[in-house]
């Protein structure tokens, strides 16, 4: 392979990069991002750097050592993958003939058709997202957030910290169920109101009002939440549109083998964007998490260098680790690893629900299949490792 | 230099957690070594600790750097800086640490006395 082309210049796409320069490609690298910052961290921009505590600065992921040798195109749009000519076609009509292709382009947040233009509605992604956001979330001000996921949650915790009167609204019945199961989720998001957050669920929202800037969220109900700031946390869409007419095949994300192969030979797909087969589903699984954006690349990374005939079947092989994330919300650092949607069960090993410190095991039958933590890091390694073990067994 | 506990407490393959400022995390390896290093990772706020021990070197159980505990040295990244080391001696079937006086790598965002 003479050039390989990363598009999204992130956690996926820096790591994919240096993947490939540790696993010998000595070819030309392109790293194209749409964004004009150097790759940076996002967890922190609903945690410390919202709150303050650090600056912009230390978000960025590459360090000292990095030495890549490519050909960054920051603020450069990818519109399309040609595949009959191999080219990565830039908005502005540049081509970039590749041998092969890393799509790393991530996802962004998903915005409420209701929001229409009032300033003071927010959504968290990007680093510039924080920074406008962060601006608003002064002492006594009245935040709705909108969507009790991990994001919507961290910025409640975030902003209360700040002195905000913050309330939280979930359209579903319990908040986190799909990731956490019902059970677990209504523990964890019991937090807001131990620490003085409303939390309104099984409602959804109607419209925001106001006139140039937001005054209020307007709920299903007929209720009318004020708001001085909304934060909109809803979920995040797979950035793939530009790959419509390349002919990878897309789903929820890129669908990808579980080495990151997707329907085209030499076209490699990693991070939030990407839906690799989860052979425990028994699908294609898009997995939103840090973790599987800095540990996948290098997976997807062999199997692209190693050529077409890499062979083997499409659930061959590759990364066998369940996926595992962390939030961290007021002082607790919740930490979770596998599927919640495989167990049938739930046990609290160690701790209790009521101190917020707790390890809960989910079970299918008898079999492990997933971890929580609140606070328990030592206990969930060990869990996490086990349950690693036996998912590559 | 600060006193940990008996050496028969910390059984190979475990570690404890020191209260100084900033903490301490001592471990006793499977090979037989104690070997001292700061708590904090270098990364981001987490307790190494509560990492997990392989040979001589500890993986953050947040998000999995791996630090030498001889020398340091960051094995497996995101971190970017060492951790701090520190001379453990044992004494009467003590362990004692002594404390480094080099300035520790605590991770942005962590400063001395802000950790609970
Ligand atoms: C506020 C926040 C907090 C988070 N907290 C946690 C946490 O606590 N724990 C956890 O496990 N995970 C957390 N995450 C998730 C984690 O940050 C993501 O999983 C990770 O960023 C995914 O990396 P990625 O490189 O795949 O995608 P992204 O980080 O989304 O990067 C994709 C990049 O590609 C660019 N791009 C998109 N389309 C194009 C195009 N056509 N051409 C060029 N460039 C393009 C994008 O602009 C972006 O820069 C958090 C995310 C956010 C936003
Ligand atoms: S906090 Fe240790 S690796 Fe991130």
């Amino acid at each position: 392979m003479k050039t390989v082309t990363v598009v999204g210049a992130s956690l996926a796409g820096l790591y994919a990069a240096r993947a490939l320069r540790e696993q010998g490609f000595d070819g030309r690298l392109v790293v194209i991002g749409d964004e004009p910052h150097r790759p940076y961290d996002r967890p922190p921009l609903s945690k410390d750097f919202l709150a303050g505590k650090i600056e912009a600065d230390v978000l960025a992921l590459e360090g000292p050592d990095d030495s890549l040798e490519a050909d960054w195109r920051l603020g450069s749009v990818a519109t399309a993958l040609d595949r009959t000519a191999r080219e990565v076609v830039l908005a502005g009509g540049e081509r970039i003939a590749s041998d092969g292709v890393v799509v790393a382009t991530g996802a962004r947040a998903r915005s409420l058709a209701e929001s229409g233009d009032l300033a003071g509605v927010h959504v968290l992604r990007t680093l510039d997202d924080a920074h406008a956001l962060k601006v608003e979330l002064v002492p006594g001000a009245r935040l709705v957030v909108i969507g009790a996921g991990f994001i919507g949650g961290e910025v409640a915790s975030t902003a209360k910290a700040l002195g905000l009167d913050v309330t939280v609204v979930e359209a579903m019945p319990t908040p986190l169920a799909g990731p956490l199961g019902v059970e677990m989720g209504a523990v964890v998001s019991g937090l807001h109101e131990d620490h003085g957050v409303r939390l309104r669920c099984g409602v959804g929202v109607r419209s925001l009002v106001g006139r140039g800037n937001v005054e209020g969220v307007e709920l299903a109900d007929g209720t009318l939440l004020p708001a001085d700031v909304v934060v909109v946390g809803i979920g995040a869409t797979p950035n793939t549109e530009w790959l419509a007419q390349s002919g990878v095949q897309l789903g929820n994300g890129v669908e990808c083998d579980r080495q990151g192969r997707t329907s085209l030979p030499g076209v490699v797909a990693v991070g939030d964007c990407a839906s690799w087969h989860e052979p425990r589903l028994g699908r294609p699984h898009r997995v939103e998490h840090w973790t599987g954006a800095m540990e996948r690349p290098a997976v997807a990374v062999a199997s692209l260098l190693r050529g077409p005939d890499s062979g083997s079947s499409p659930t061959d092989g590759g990364d066998s680790k369940i996926p595992y994330f962390w939030s961290d919300q007021y002082d607790v650092r919740i930490q979770f690893a596998g599927h919640a949607a495989q167990a049938d069960s739930v046990t609290i090993e160690e701790g209790s629900a009521e101190s917020r410190s707790l390890l809960a095991v989910y079970r299918r039958g008898d079999v492990p299949v997933a971890a929580l933590a609140m606070n328990q890091a030592r206990l969930f390694g060990r869990w996490r490792r086990q349950l690693n073990a036996a998912a590559s067994a | 230099m600060i006193r940990v506990c008996p050496v028969s407490a910390l059984s190979p393959g475990e570690s404890l957690r020191v209260d100084a400022e900033p903490p301490i995390a001592v471990f006793h390896t499977e090979d037989g070594e104690i070997l001292a290093i700061d708590d904090t990772c270098t990364h981001q706020d987490a307790s190494l600790a509560d990492g997990w021990l392989e040979g001589c070197e500890v993986e953050c159980p947040l998000h999995g750097s791996r630090f030498n505990l001889r020398t340091g040295r960051v094995d497996a990244p995101p971190a970017k800086k060492p951790v701090r080391t520190h001379d453990v001696v044992i004494e009467d079937d003590h362990i004692y640490v002594e404390l480094s006086d080099e300035e520790p790598n605590l991770p942005p965002g962590v400063t001395l006395g802000s950790r609970s």
